[in-house]
């Protein structure tokens, strides 16, 4: 059953035509990668999946209902199954880690001082950072803080995750750990993600479908065994870069 | 040759003109464009502040961070505007034996017109510019959206709390400024003439009625909600990275003091209307 599909989209910006009548589908419980290079629109086909950014024309449906198509209410509420993993981690800097994750959780559900703060310690702990509860973002690497930002996206048990950039800016091995960490969540979560990045090696480790977004169009998607096959040269490119 | 040259300096002013018709249309575009968005951004307030949650512990929070911190900086100008009025007033007065009516004529100027508009462009220097610089910066990292992606309205969390912070401040931060203005006029009184705090005071609180206090305090809720939309509204919208912070800190403070001007200018032929 599909819970991500997207269809036709169109997207310019400033008469630069940035997504050229996209379509992809995500089924359930699977994970999905978009591979493209910088520049490519991969982050603002993620943006119109979240109704951050609306396409000239197309639909974006999330478990049946349109995006496009929703008022400011009924988005927010849909939002609140969903999670999003920032390219820069996009930590509040006025607040701890404790309050970053707080913040989305005190919001959505009601809950005593003590539930919050198991969860909050539960979430960390996941991510292996229960000692940076205190710290402020300032403090941390860029490998905490897409830790404590996958923490914060996970923190309210949302059903789909989109992953924006999760490896750009770290070194391979802290790569490697996130991806591997997104991996172990997906599957103990069963959740529905979309991953964007420039990086194949994460999209090996995470994602059961691939798509190559070149040129403002979504090509060749597949698994990665029978895109691994393709003679096409844009699909070679990212394989050889490995 | 001569209609040759003529023809060739009236093609080239044609196409000068032609140059620069885009530019002219493109800055009255513009400035529709940038006034438009303001306006909007400014209705959105009203519905969404009577509209829960009411986060007043953010509304708390920027009280203290937005108003408390600028108590000194608002106070010490307060108090060096008025020993200055004082002493430039005095001599004039004392020239036509009026040195009598010196605590009334700085009472008045000041709770009409000089506390509140200076109040109000410090703050608008502060505060202004701080709020621009604060949201523009959570804007190019991303973290306005990611308060968005939670669900949560933006506007309502970081910009009505900002607003209504600034203008429950606005009013108490004038209040202070004027009694610290006129008390600063007293000790140049003092330092000139034999006047007693308690003769100056009596001729003050004789020539204030409620239609100097009324609109004067009134007017500082108005500047407090320019101060803190303008602020807002430059940072929700900053883009292009730090140098985008930048222009959103200072088109904040450039725009809320010139908008506090103008505003200002029709308060008071409004409130000379009300009250002739």
């Amino acid at each position: 059953m599909a819970l991500v599909e997207v269809q036709n989209i169109w997207k310019a910006f400033d008469g630069h035509s940035v997504l050229r009548n996209v379509s992809m589908v995500v089924e359930k419980g699977t994970a999905a990668a978009v591979l493209g290079k910088s520049g490519a629109g991969k982050s603002v086909l993620l943006k119109i999946i979240i109704g951050l950014i609306k396409p000239d024309a197309g639909s974006a449906m999330i478990d049946g209902k349109d995006v496009v198509a929703l008022r400011r209410k009924e988005i927010n509420a849909l939002r609140k199954t969903m999670g999003y993993l920032f390219q820069g981690a996009a930590l509040y800097d006025s607040m701890s880690v404790r309050e970053n994750l707080a913040f989305p959780l005190e919001r959505q559900i009601t809950l005593t001082g003590e539930e919050l703060e198991d969860r909050i310690v539960t979430q960390l702990k996941l991510v292996g950072l229960e000692s940076a509860i205190n710290k402020m973002p300032s403090e941390l690497s860029g490998g905490m803080k897409k830790r404590v930002g996958l923490a914060r996206a996970l923190i309210t048990n949302p059903r789909i995750m989109l992953y924006d950039e999760p490896t750009t800016g770290l070194d391979p091995i802290t790569s490697r750990e996130i991806s591997y960490l997104m991996r172990s969540l997906q599957e103990r979560y069963q959740l529905t993600s979309i991953a964007v990045t420039h990086d194949m090696q994460c999209a090996k480790i995470i994602a059961d479908k691939v798509a190559i977004l070149h040129d403002g169009c979504l090509e060749h998607q597949g698994t990665l065994e029978t895109l691994e096959q393709s003679q096409d040269e844009t699909v070679r490119s990212f394989f050889v870069s490995v | 040759m001569r209609i040759q040259a003529e023809e060739t300096s009236l093609n080239a002013m044609n196409t000068s003109a032609n140059q620069e018709q885009p530019r002219r249309q493109g800055f009255f575009a513009r400035f529709l464009e940038k006034t438009g968005s303001l306006t909007v951004f400014s209705l959105r307030f009203f519905p969404s502040v009577f509209v829960p949650p009411y986060e007043l512990g953010e509304v708390r929070r920027h009280l203290d961070d937005l108003g408390s911190k600028s108590i000194p900086l608002a106070g010490i100008t307060g108090f060096i505007v008025g020993l200055i009025i004082a002493m430039q007033t005095r001599p004039t007065l004392f020239r036509f034996g009026a040195d009598s009516f010196l605590p009334a004529m700085v009472a008045i100027s000041f709770v009409r017109e000089l506390g509140p508009v200076i109040t109000a462009l410090i703050v608008a220097g502060r505060v202004s510019s701080g709020i621009g610089a604060e949201l523009g910066s959570m804007r190019v990292t991303e973290q306005i959206e990611a308060i968005e992606v939670s669900g949560i309205d933006p506007y309502k969390f970081l910009v009505v709390t900002r607003v209504l912070a600034c203008i429950l401040l606005q009013p108490l931060l004038t209040a202070m400024v004027n009694a610290i203005g006129l008390f600063g006029a007293y000790v140049a009184v003092a330092i000139e003439s034999s006047m007693s705090w308690q003769l100056y005071w009596d001729s003050v609180v004789q020539s204030l009625t409620f239609a100097d206090l009324i609109p004067g305090l009134a007017k500082t809720a108005i500047f407090g909600f320019i101060i803190g939309i303008v602020g807002c509204h430059q940072g929700f919208h900053a883009e292009g990275g730090t140098v985008g912070v930048g222009r959103a800190s200072t088109t904040a403070v450039v725009l809320s003091s010139m908008l506090i001007i103008f505003t200002d200018m029709i308060l008071v032929k409004l409130t000379v209307w009300i009250w002739p």
